[in-house]
């Protein structure tokens, strides 16, 4: 029996610490030991990115990536994106293009087009296809995704302009 | 999916790496980014009683030049590769093969030192490496050496690291500039393996090909060196009949295995269209003196 490791990191802001067999991936800590259920569980091959979060900074697909892994990590899951009751630009966006249909890969989409976004504020809709490569979509046909992507880019492009 | 049970380790340095290794054997794995292994793992294709994490040894990863060679550390992953401004300016044909792996995601995580190490003529690298005449430092109990990229591959996931050493550094040599560079690879979607890829470096001088380097990937159990096909464009301008004779030299050598990819005549015919738009496209970019 493999020894068990005490693992902690940030969450959405928030420190937390989780008792873990090293086998165990970070998807599984997130929805089953924290709660966390809005990352999904989708191919578990690293193919679809429905399990898509943020790790110090950079998206990762949690269904590959082991908890043990992540000790001192700060990670941000789709729930750390509104703030105080109010969507991120992004949430609003998806639900004004109707970005989502079923919604299943929608917290993936959205946790990888908020990396996106940081990395190049301003895509053209190549950028965002070629950035979103790793979050596939049944429903849509990633048409009304990369409209969302867009107009959120705009809104967060603003509220800079505004606030600067 | 869930891995079968394991113990893990994190060692701090390069020698603690290589002493766990030698003390915990062949039961234990080497885990860099773990987008190869940790997918085997799920599938019970490896079951390791211990994982040993590069990720925490801090030496392994970056890109620095060392006179006239790039050296970058073996956790350096896909996305540090895109991002490097270093390079982009002194070996461009790295930066676009990175561009072709896998994902956003996956490039985060996938590293080029478990690329090469995995020893699968699926995955990218290998080929870029033998394109770019690249060596490997492989660091064990014995200390230090330093093998070619070339002869570095023997057959389906196996090189020649020996159990207990780590492949800690890539060489890279920086082409002389003015050298046009492409890689082209025909994959079916995002995220699969090449159905053909080819790397290629191609110098021009006074009008004439003055040096060609073309290495093919998933075209056999290794990356292969495409000799003939060099060797038939050295010395010549190029030209249409040039690129298709080339093509075919490279087809020549091609033993693809069959699978949902295509066939084996498939897959060779797809090889030389690689290998003649890489050839294309590295002329375009080359500037001719």
């Amino acid at each position: 029996m493999a020894s068990t490791h005490k693992v902690s990191f940030k969450l959405n802001g928030k420190g937390v610490e989780v008792m873990v067999e090293p086998r165990e991936l970070l998807i599984h800590t997130l929805r089953e030991k924290l709660a966390h259920t809005g990352p999904h569980i989708g191919c578990e091959t690293s193919h679809c990115g429905a399990c898509t979060v943020d790790v110090d900074g950079l998206s990762v697909k949690s269904c590959t990536v082991l908890t043990v892994q992540c000790d001192g990590a700060e990670m941000l899951t789709v729930e750390g994106l509104e703030q105080g009751g109010v969507l991120h630009a992004l949430q609003q966006a998806f639900h004004e293009e109707h970005g989502l249909q079923c919604g299943y890969c929608t917290p993936g989409m959205l946790t990888r087009a908020y990396r996106l976004l940081k990395e190049n504020p301003n895509p053209t809709e190549q950028e965002i296809r070629y950035g979103i490569a790793g979050n596939l979509c049944r429903c849509t046909g990633y048409q009304n995704i990369v409209k969302a992507v867009q107009s959120a880019a705009k809104k967060l492009a603003a509220a800079q302009t505004a606030t600067a | 999916m869930i891995p079968s049970g394991f113990d893990y380790h994190a060692p701090r340095s390069v020698a603690d790496a290589i002493k766990l290794l030698g003390e915990l054997g062949p039961e234990a794995k080497l885990l860099a980014g773990g987008h190869s292994l940790l997918p085997m793992m799920k599938l019970r294709f490896a079951a390791p009683s211990h994982l040993i994490d590069l990720g925490k040894i801090p030496d392994l990863r970056g890109i620095s030049q060392v006179g006239n060679e790039i050296r970058i550390g073996a956790m350096t992953t896909e996305d540090d590769l895109l991002r490097s401004a270093l390079l982009a300016d002194k070996v461009p044909l790295l930066v676009e093969g990175a561009g072709w792996i896998a994902d956003p995601q996956v490039r985060c995580k996938g590293t080029i030192g478990g690329d090469i190490s995995h020893g699968d003529p699926g995955n990218d690298h290998p080929a870029l490496m033998l394109a770019l005449d690249a060596s490997f430092v492989v660091t064990g109990p014995r200390g230090e050496r330093v093998v070619k990229a070339d002869g570095f591959f023997l057959g389906l996931y196996s090189t020649l690291l020996e159990p207990d050493e780590i492949l800690t550094q890539i060489r890279v040599p920086i082409p002389a500039s003015g050298t046009g560079w492409s890689y082209q690879k025909l994959k079916r979607k995002t995220g699969d393996f090449a159905t053909a890829a080819t790397a290629v470096l191609l110098q021009v001088r006074g009008g004439s090909v003055a040096k060609a380097n073309i290495a093919l990937t998933n075209a056999g159990p290794t990356p292969l060196r495409a000799r003939a096909a060099e060797a038939a464009l050295v010395g010549k301008p190029v030209s249409e009949a040039s690129l298709n004779e080339a093509a075919r030299l490279a087809m020549s050598i091609c033993e693809p295995s069959p699978d949902q990819r295509g066939d084996a005549a498939y897959k060779t015919a797809m090889c030389g269209e690689m290998t003649r738009r890489a050839l294309q496209a590295a002329h375009a970019r080359s500037i001719k003196s």
